[in-house]
């Protein structure tokens, strides 16, 4: 399968990809990892007259602790935050989330800007950022703007990146050292799409959840934050009665479309059960 | 759309050609490098038939435009042997652990298990499966591809290779 004929564009900074970007118009795409892009352009799905490689700009890579975050280029690959011993020891969910990201291959070349920003809600890392509490430095011709990932997703594919703008770093608040956290899964091979999936993160204070927060992945037009759910765990012991209340709140907010991993009412009851053993995982990891 | 010059370092040897934009790499490693180790076998991302290690990364060719690997140090199936032809560890390790039937995914297999080996020198069955989910076998052979691995592994690392009781 041969994509479409485009012209290829390198800019070695932001600067130069931004006024790319406004010149060149819609018939351009910014490139990062490109392993959404390409496939879609292989299958002629996509047909950009223009890629923007993001290949090129330094700025664009690495994890920086920066206090109480941690910022990530949006150009750094799956396979350096799962590398990242910053990332382990400080917001280890998100090196639990990425080795559930496809496969090796596509992780040493997939990037967190590019997960972040295509705005397929079969992405797992949008779900794990609204989770985190995650903002997005997105830049553009008229200067920087920072979005929070939880009001970043509009619809499939959709999302609140204007034309001409790209995501540049993801800045994470560190969570409370101590936490539990947890990304349940389930997929019907390594390199699927979730079926549906959930991420949680929680603190404990003796024995019950002091904070918890929740994000819902592939079960819905886009990633999904639990805010109700979260909130009905929040100062329980996480006894069953409360996890069962907990999970019809987050199924609640579900709207799977029914495709090859099950029919829609499936996938919902699936977010309820990857939920439920995220916030089991969660609070035995919990400090 | 006009060709450009992409020039890469491929199997120890500078390699340049003309391509499109649009050209993959895998196309052009077969096509224009006359490099038909990597393999098409999905063309989708999936099975890792065309993976070639490039800049210490496995990746699938297939998924990467050639001129996105301008500048880069590739290494093919055809790179794995000394020049004298004696066969790598993992190639002496895939033929004596019959680690292919058809052979069609080999060239992948072989060049992923060679970063996976890299990156970890003793790796448990677990991980070896793990490392190598990003290939495809459909003879399904995968129980003589981890055998192959591992005694690969043993080789490198200088002890006895011990077959697991089944």
């Amino acid at each position: 399968m041969i994509p479409g004929s485009f012209a290829y564009h390198r800019p070695t900074s932001v600067r130069e990809a931004i006024g790319l970007l406004v010149d060149l118009g819609e018939e351009a795409r910014p490139l990062a990892g490109g392993h959404s892009l390409i496939p879609m352009m292989k299958l002629r799905l996509a047909a950009p007259e223009h890629l923007v490689d993001l290949a090129g700009i330094p700025d664009l890579k690495g994890i920086r602790d920066d206090g109480s975050d941690v910022v990530i280029g949006a150009m750094t690959t799956q396979h350096e935050i799962v590398g990242s011993d910053l990332l382990v020891a400080k917001i280890p969910l998100l090196r639990e989330a990425s080795l559930l990201v496809a496969d090796p291959q596509v992780r040493y070349v997939g990037t967190l800007g590019g997960n972040l920003a295509n705005g397929d809600p079969g992405n797992d890392m949008p779900a794990v950022m609204m989770c985190l509490g995650a903002s997005y430095q997105v830049v553009g011709d008229s200067g920087e703007r920072s979005i929070h990932a939880r009001d970043f997703y509009r619809g499939t594919y959709l999302t609140a990146l204007k034309p001409g703008e790209i995501l540049a770093n993801v800045r994470i608040p560190v969570p409370a050292a101590g936490h539990g956290f947890a990304y349940e899964k389930l997929k019907r091979k390594i390199g699927d799409y979730a079926t549906a999936a959930a991420a949680v993160v929680l603190t404990m204070n003796g024995g019950t959840v002091a904070g918890c927060s929740i994000g819902l992945t592939n079960v819905a037009s886009t990633p999904l934050w639990a805010e109700e759910a979260a909130r009905i765990v929040a100062g329980s012991t996480l006894d069953a009665a409360t996890v069962k209340q907990a999970v019809a709140a987050a199924e609640a907010i579900t709207s799977p479309a029914a495709d090859a991993r099950g029919p829609a009412h499936y996938r919902t009851k699936m977010a309820g059960v990857m939920l439920t053993r995220a916030l089991v995982t969660a609070k035995a990891r919990a400090r | 759309m006009a060709k450009s010059q992409v020039s890469m370092t491929v199997n120890g040897k500078p390699a340049d050609g003309l391509a499109e934009p649009r050209t993959l790499l895998i196309h052009f490693l077969r096509e224009q490098l006359n490099l038909t180790g990597p393999h098409i076998g999905c063309d989708t991302s999936h099975c890792g038939a065309c993976t070639v290690d490039l800049d210490g990364k496995s990746v699938k060719s297939c998924t990467m435009f050639a001129v996105q690997a301008n500048g880069a140090d590739i290494r093919t199936i055809e790179g794995m042997a000394a020049p004298d032809g004696t066969l790598h560890v993992l190639q002496e390790a895939f033929r004596e652990m019959h680690g292919l039937q058809c052979g069609f995914c080999t060239p992948g297999m072989i060049v992923r298990a060679y970063r996976l080996l890299e990156e970890n020198k003793n790796p448990s069955e677990e991980e070896i499966r793990f490392g190598i989910s990003g290939n495809l076998c459909r003879c399904t052979g995968y129980q003589n591809i981890v055998k192959a691995i591992q005694y690969a592994a043993a080789k490198i690392n200088g002890v006895p290779f011990e077959e697991a009781a089944e």
